[in-house]
């Protein structure tokens, strides 16, 4: 069964496309959840098909247009709910619908149809090419880089801002960097879950996890080997039903969320006992 | 004569044109133990928070440390509202109170011996040594009181800024925790927020109640002792403030 897997060179692209994205989605995904950040993060997310419209368009890689689009929403997003007399959620839906709008009428303005634009909204991982996978293992580097650069600053402002204001820290800038690094992410994860279910990948793993460990650094590699684990059984499941393999993804981790919860509501109603 | 440390000239803070703080007027210097009095809702903790250089006054002066608020942190020690945490957090005792090096630190400087040293004393200090590894979440509300003040302590402050540090907190774990202030009094310049006038009377050597309009007379004009009583003119326009 394995061996027939890897015969294929798009099952091996696919596999490791999955335990590639896992490290970026598992490292930022701790501070999506530790930080509640989890709406702006599916306000980048989803403001980046304008990105990926854009790209179709111009008749570039698509992602190549995700990453500056996606950025510019970090920015845009950020500096909004921060600066601005705007009620966050509402920077953040408004970002949301606008990115989505733009995406819809820059692809319709390309003639012919669009076969692939599915994949984009909701994960091809099989059809990773091996330029994709360079690409996403270089912004897995990167984010780890920043990470472990910033690591106490991004401790201090997802724990407490106001304190890391008062020590000195420029909070605005490292909540800015921070929400980059998202977009870099959502960036990483088009390919695997695609723009509507990145959120999912970002957030389940790291919440589990979050159950589990007594500091950051625990918990994000957990949440990077819980969202291996899952990645992986879902494409594996996927390819033996012959079923779309990035909802097989969310499935898994849905499933494994509900499963963990369940467990947590034991575990308490046993010590209460 | 002693450093003045706080020193607040006709202070008017407020939001959205209703003003919170009118006129403060007061000073602290070297040495002082400050008990700030006042109902909920009194415009306490936005004191601390123009201390600290997070809110912007309307008009009058103030400065701490004879510059801007919010220019010197590393001699600051702030320990905020206890209830405003996230227990759920994946963070241990040692790593929450080593957070409080960070004014100590330049962005990419990684912490040290020296911080872990500190780190260790301000524990110790707050006689919380058995809990170090600890997870938060699994603290009693005196214990993580207690490490918030670790936290401010592992900066090494001149100046202690406390915002209600015995709210919701069982009477005998106040007791502890004031007897952990009153230490830390024989080296530290203090300023102690609370709205629970029945102990503070015990330990600080100055209380300034604060309404809309605060005054602190100077001793020997309503002295007892080591201790003086502000007067506060109570304004009906504000009767909550």
């Amino acid at each position: 069964m394995l061996q027939e897997i890897f015969a294929f060179e798009f099952m091996r692209n696919a596999l490791l496309a999955a335990l590639f994205s896992s490290v970026a989605c598992g490292i930022i995904g701790t501070y999506v959840v530790v930080k509640k950040i989890g709406f702006i993060s599916g306000g980048i997310a989803h403001t980046a098909f304008g990105g990926i419209g854009l790209g179709y368009y111009l008749g570039i890689n698509p992602l190549l247009g995700v990453i500056p689009f996606s950025l510019a929403a970090a920015l845009a997003i950020g500096l909004l709910s921060k600066k601005a007399k705007v009620a966050e959620d509402t920077a953040i839906g408004t970002f949301w619908a606008v990115g989505m709008a733009v995406g819809v009428i820059c692809i319709g303005l390309k003639p012919g149809y669009a076969p692939d634009l599915f994949s984009y909204l909701f994960g091809n991982i099989l059809t990773v090419p091996s330029s994709d996978l360079w690409m996403i293992m270089s912004l897995d580097l990167l984010i780890i880089a920043v990470v472990w650069l910033f690591s106490k600053e991004f401790l201090a402002i997802s724990f407490d801002e106001e304190y890391a204001a008062v020590s000195g820290l420029k909070t605005t800038a490292l909540y800015l960097l921070m929400l980059c690094l998202i977009a870099l992410t959502v960036v990483v994860m088009v390919r695997v879950v695609g723009i509507v279910m990145v959120i999912a990948l970002l957030t389940i793993p790291a919440a589990i996890a979050r159950m589990l460990s007594r500091s950051l650094l625990g918990m994000m590699i957990q949440s990077v080997v819980f969202s291996a684990l899952f990645s992986i059984c879902g494409l594996w499941l996927s390819f033996l039903f012959d079923i779309a393999s990035g909802a097989t993804i969310i499935l898994v981790a849905g499933f494994a969320f509900l499963l963990a919860q369940a467990w947590r509501l034991f575990s308490a109603f046993l010590r209460a006992r | 004569m002693r450093e003045p440390i706080i020193e607040c000239h006709q202070l008017s803070v407020g939001f959205d044109g209703v003003k919170v703080l009118d006129g403060v007027t007061f000073s602290v210097s070297e040495g002082d133990f400050l008990g700030l009095i006042g109902p909920n809702g009194g415009g306490k903790t936005t004191l601390l928070r123009v201390l600290l250089g997070l809110q912007k006054p309307l008009a009058g002066r103030v400065t701490v440390f004879g510059g801007l608020p919010g220019r010197s942190p590393g001699r600051i020690g702030y320990v905020p509202q206890r209830l405003f945490f996230d227990r759920e957090f994946p963070i241990s005792v040692r790593d929450l109170v080593l957070m409080g090096r960070l004014s100590k630190k330049k962005l990419f400087q990684r912490y040290n011996h020296l911080d872990r040293v500190r780190v260790d004393e301000a524990i110790c200090t707050a006689g919380l040594e058995r809990l170090i590894e600890r997870r938060i979440g699994d603290l009693s509300g005196g214990e993580l009181q207690r490490a918030l003040i670790a936290r401010a302590l592992a900066g090494e402050p001149e100046l202690l800024l406390l915002d209600e540090p015995t709210a919701s907190i069982d009477p005998q774990m106040k007791i502890t925790i004031y007897d952990l202030i009153e230490q830390l009094k024989e080296r530290l310049t203090i300023v102690l927020v609370t709205h629970d006038t029945s102990l503070i009377n015990r330990y600080v050597t100055k209380v300034a109640a604060l309404n809309v309009t605060l005054e602190l007379s100077e001793p020997g004009i309503t002295s007892c002792g080591e201790r003086f009583i502000a007067s506060v003119p109570q304004n009906s326009a504000f009767p909550n403030l």
